[in-house]
């Protein structure tokens, strides 16, 4: 009871914010053009939740993330953890992701437009490409810093090379593994809203930059207040999720 | 002078170098020029199969020649200068106002009631999807822009400098003070320095950002800037171009990583960190 108590006490400047955002347009501190009132936005809302919009657009960049990021998760921790595991792949890998590492992957952009269209393939492989090198450097760093003794005892009773990947490097990876995928999910919401703002037919990003273009601005804001509330809320949704997996850590 | 012994202690004993040893050692140096070589090697294989039209992905000396022709009309430096004019507008913005935040909310209660929640509620939002309302309130020009690289790098900036000032080791302003130091003493020769690693490490995140975002906002607005110079190669259907942009942001992001390394460890000579370094 005294845990949401806090929670709420917490979360107040934020209303104090929406208050504000409230009365500015309604007391004619700035015109409605600029800023619609936040009922507005909210009434815009609704209308493209009853209309199905929302749940169509917001559907398909839900795909687009999940897909893309899913898959760098699965690639990005192979890789991390076999560059640990093997200094051969070490040595092969490590040069590839010191080039392209530096690079905006956002650039991307028009060459994936290019080559895979304006549908879901080419927000999938950006985001997949986006979300990759965050987690094979969490893997890796993570892996690599197994405990020596871990390693060793584990290598004196006998454990194979593979089974020492997975019973000792993979949990003792776990926690910057999961700061790397938090970095990626963070990437993944960037890269999903940019290219659906440059190059699509669908989705949240999509219709924000028609909404705004055709000047519908109140479905516009409603639009980008659910973008910026699913960023958050799927960054809370993973943080609850981390620390129930890294529970058996002291 | 401890430090050097520190590393000295933790070097594996010298290891006997046997021949073949020395000659696995130097193919492992050359490892990464040959994996770069075999990646540009692959490029220019698939570039002239018929798997690919080189409309699709254009042979290497075609990149290449579009690169030397932009280089020498003059078109990579105006470029190249008004994407990271704003990156560097934009990020300096965010760094200012965001340490200075960072401080104020360290130092005043009311104001960290505030702003806490709006930080941390703030920070995981794609702020990206501002860009329309920001064309709305800023124009469609520089100003937009800036405000929303600004409005991308200053999260990392504030909490990384919250944490960094929170992190001070309470006995060494005790210490300080005992010793006579006056409190603007205090700030600048114990509690800065002291923070100095967490802050650099907030703009260091920012500094990326600041980039994705110069390059994002000029793809989608358009106009000058590495950004808009390739979409604009994209919507004539200009393969080359859009390959010699993706060659050119690459390299400025190279650059702008290599820098700020470069900052950080000459900011830090006196931290132990700066012995330690990533693979």
């Amino acid at each position: 009871m005294t845990r949401t108590l806090t929670i709420a006490t917490r979360y107040v400047p934020l209303l104090i914010l929406a208050l504000a955002w409230e009365a500015a347009p309604t007391f004619g501190l700035v015109s409605t053009h600029t800023l619609p009132t936040l009922s507005s936005v909210l009434v815009a809302l609704g209308k493209l939740t009853l209309s199905g919009d929302l749940l169509v657009h917001g559907a398909s960049s839900l795909y687009r993330t999940a897909a893309g990021l899913g898959l760098a998760i699965v690639a990005g921790t192979t890789a991390g953890l076999f560059m640990a595991w093997s200094g051969l792949v070490q040595a092969i890998v490590q040069p590839v992701i010191r080039l392209f590492y530096p690079m905006p992957k956002s650039a991307l952009i028009p060459v994936l437009a290019l080559w895979l269209g304006f549908g879901d393939g080419s927000k999938i492989a950006l985001i997949f490409l986006g979300c990759l090198l965050p987690i094979t450097i969490g893997a890796y760093n993570g892996a690599r810093g197994s405990e020596q003794t871990l390693v060793w005892s584990a290598r004196s009773l006998g454990a194979s090379r593979l089974r020492m990947l997975w019973d000792v490097m993979v949990p003792s990876a776990l926690p910057e593994l999961l700061a790397g995928i938090r970095i990626a999910l963070a990437y993944s919401f960037i890269l999903l809203v940019s290219s659906e703002l440059v190059a699509a037919q669908k989705g949240l990003g999509y219709m924000i930059g028609m909404l705004g273009e055709g000047g519908v601005y109140d479905a516009m804001f409603a639009m980008v207040l659910t973008i910026g509330a699913l960023g958050f809320f799927a960054d809370r949704a993973f943080q609850h999720g981390a620390r129930r997996i890294l529970q058996w850590q002291e | 002078m401890a430090g050097v012994e520190q590393t000295a202690a933790c070097r594996p004993p010298a290891r006997r170098a046997l021949p073949e040893l020395r000659l696995a050692a130097r193919l492992r140096a050359c490892l990464p020029f040959l994996m770069i070589a075999l990646l540009l090697a692959a490029w220019e294989i698939v570039a002239h199969s018929p798997l690919v039209t080189p409309f699709m992905l254009p042979p290497i000396e075609a990149v290449a020649d579009r690169l030397v022709a932009d280089a020498a009309g003059g078109d990579v430096v105006r470029n190249l200068s008004a994407t990271l004019a704003r990156t560097a507008i934009g990020f300096s913005l965010a760094a200012a106002v965001g340490i200075a935040l960072g401080i104020l909310m360290v130092h005043n209660r009311i104001v960290f009631w505030f702003f806490d929640p709006v930080i941390s509620a703030g920070f995981p939002v794609p702020k990206v999807a501002l860009l329309p309302i920001f064309i709305l309130w800023f124009g469609l020009y520089d100003v937009s822009k800036i405000m929303l690289i600004a409005a991308n790098a200053v999260f990392p900036v504030v909490t990384a400098t919250v944490l960094g000032l929170r992190g001070v080791d309470r006995h060494l302003i005790w210490s300080a003070r005992s010793l006579g130091a006056g409190e603007r003493r205090i700030a600048w020769e114990i509690v800065l320095p002291a923070a100095l690693p967490q802050i650099l490490t907030g703009l260091q995140i920012a500094l990326p950002i600041s980039l994705i975002v110069a390059i994002v906002s000029e793809i989608v607005m358009s106009g000058d800037g590495l950004g808009g110079a390739m979409m604009e190669g994209a919507r004539s259907l200009d393969s080359p171009a859009v390959f010699a942009g993706i060659v050119e942001i690459a390299a400025a992001g190279y650059c702008l990583v290599k820098l700020v390394e470069l900052a950080r460890r000459r900011l830090l000579v006196w931290h132990s960190e700066t012995t330690t370094n990533f693979g």
